[in-house]
């Protein structure tokens, strides 16, 4: 079972890595589809979409980016963390959709933050990470503002990300909404796909920025 | 001419069947007794009303994602066990409501039980799954005394399949409900530290695709500040 595996710990990087690399992680697929969106359209479809799109947008930028699945395909929760932590990633990014709140949620893992450790439980890997998990969704946070879009940010507990030894944050697209909590637009706008999708990749390029300073 | 044996065979018999007629009769009384004497149902005892007290829920709001404390009036059992699961019960009934903040349908029956036992060693993390608690959850008998009511609690809180089923997916939706649950047994019952789900008696992986119930969420933690976000 996963509690036997080990994570090898690579060190929270004291200075930018070799190469910028992005994991895209599309939640769900296959046998699991998620939750039900208003259209009627499964999250793990929205998740794909958005993933190929945010992959488009990353690669026009000259990042390389890994994914966890390109197709309706059923990864289960230690295999995603896998393709994570194989990847030496600079930034990992779980994408959801939910019908429910406001514009986009952040989430980091909720785990309490610790040491880096020469191997670590492969439940609590990122907890080495917390920290620069916490300083990504800062930034995503900033670009998701600075595009209009309504931030929540919070921590859960979260198996996949939970063993992710990446800087990782979970994303949940929800429907743009005003005060009024009335629907200004829903996840099947593309126009409000266009925009989650490239703030997105502007904060990962703002990531990349920090991350090659010295 | 019928022969004399014939004749004391006739009235043995027919004294024989008087009998078995008489004897029938009484066993056919008694057993009419016995179930009117089960019919009755007349109280015996009168009710127990519980007097009302004030009880903290802990209210998610899906629209800013926030938790804030609801201070309500409830008769509550003095059954610590029993408490809890009104108490949620409570929160649940809220959550049912057409114009609720955090629309979740069940209501009060979504809780099946809940648990007390006392709490293992503070965990930081995920544990390793059921094996982690030695001991066999029983639900806990009012008056009972034991270790657990000067220490630490762990609370289980057992969850029916269609409230599990019919829950909202997402990550924020599902993590609102459980850390509500949590922050509103803490706030209640301070000596329940630690919280864990079982959904119709069984681990479950998640509640509705999302949010972990595999792990033991420390209680404490759940609990927030004003209208704060978990």
């Amino acid at each position: 079972m996963a509690a036997s595996h080990m994570a090898a710990a690579q060190a929270p990087p004291a200075g930018p890595p070799a190469r910028f690399l992005v994991v895209l992680d599309a939640a769900h697929g296959g046998d699991d589809p998620g939750g039900r969106l208003s259209n009627g359209q499964a999250e793990k479809t929205f998740t794909l979409a958005l993933g190929v799109r945010l992959r488009s947008l990353l690669a026009a930028r000259g990042i390389q980016v890994v994914t966890t699945r390109e197709s309706d395909a059923t990864v289960n929760l230690n295999r995603r963390a896998e393709v994570a932590n194989h990847s030496n990633a600079a930034a990992c990014l779980s994408l959801h959709a939910s019908e429910s709140g406001s514009g986009v949620h952040l989430f980091v893992s909720s785990l309490a933050p610790a040491e880096p450790a020469r191997f670590a439980a492969w439940k609590t890997a990122q907890a080495a990470w917390v920290t620069r998990s916490l300083a990504l969704a800062g930034v995503l946070n900033s670009a998701l503002l600075h595009a209009g879009i309504n931030v929540t940010l919070g921590s859960a507990a979260l198996p996949a990300v939970d063993s992710m030894a990446c800087p990782a944050v979970a994303i949940e697209i929800a429907p743009d909404r005003d005060s009024s909590h009335a629907v200004t637009a829903g996840l099947d706008d593309p126009g409000y796909q266009a925009r989650v999708a490239s703030a997105l990749a502007a904060a990962i390029l703002e990531w990349r920025t920090e991350a090659a300073r010295p | 001419m019928i022969p004399r044996h014939q004749t004391i065979l006739f009235i043995v018999l027919l004294l024989a069947s008087v009998v078995m007629g008489v004897v029938l009769w009484q066993l056919r009384e008694r057993a009419h007794q016995r179930l009117v004497a089960g019919e009755d149902s007349a109280p015996t005892q009168a009710p127990e009303v519980a007097p009302a007290v004030q009880a903290t829920l802990i209210v998610a709001n899906d629209a800013d994602s926030s938790l804030r404390a609801q201070i309500q009036s409830l008769p509550l059992p003095r059954d610590p066990g029993a408490r809890a699961r009104a108490i949620l019960g409570r929160l649940f009934d809220l959550y049912a409501t057409p114009d609720a903040a955090h629309p979740v349908p069940g209501g009060a029956g979504s809780v099946t039980q809940v648990f007390l036992l006392p709490a293992q060693a503070p965990l930081t993390g995920p544990d390793t799954g059921p094996d982690t608690g030695s001991s066999t959850p029983t639900e806990s008998k009012p008056g009972q005394t034991n270790s657990s009511q000067s220490g630490p609690e762990l609370a289980v809180v057992n969850l029916t399949a269609s409230f599990a089923a019919s829950h909202p997916s997402g990550l924020e939706t599902e993590t609102l409900t459980v850390l509500s649950i949590c922050a509103t047994l803490h706030a209640n019952l301070p000596r329940v530290t630690q919280v864990r789900f079982l959904v119709d008696g069984q681990q479950r992986a998640t509640l509705a695709g999302h949010a972990d119930l595999t792990r033991t969420y420390l209680a404490a933690e759940a609990v927030p500040s004003e209208g704060a976000h978990p």
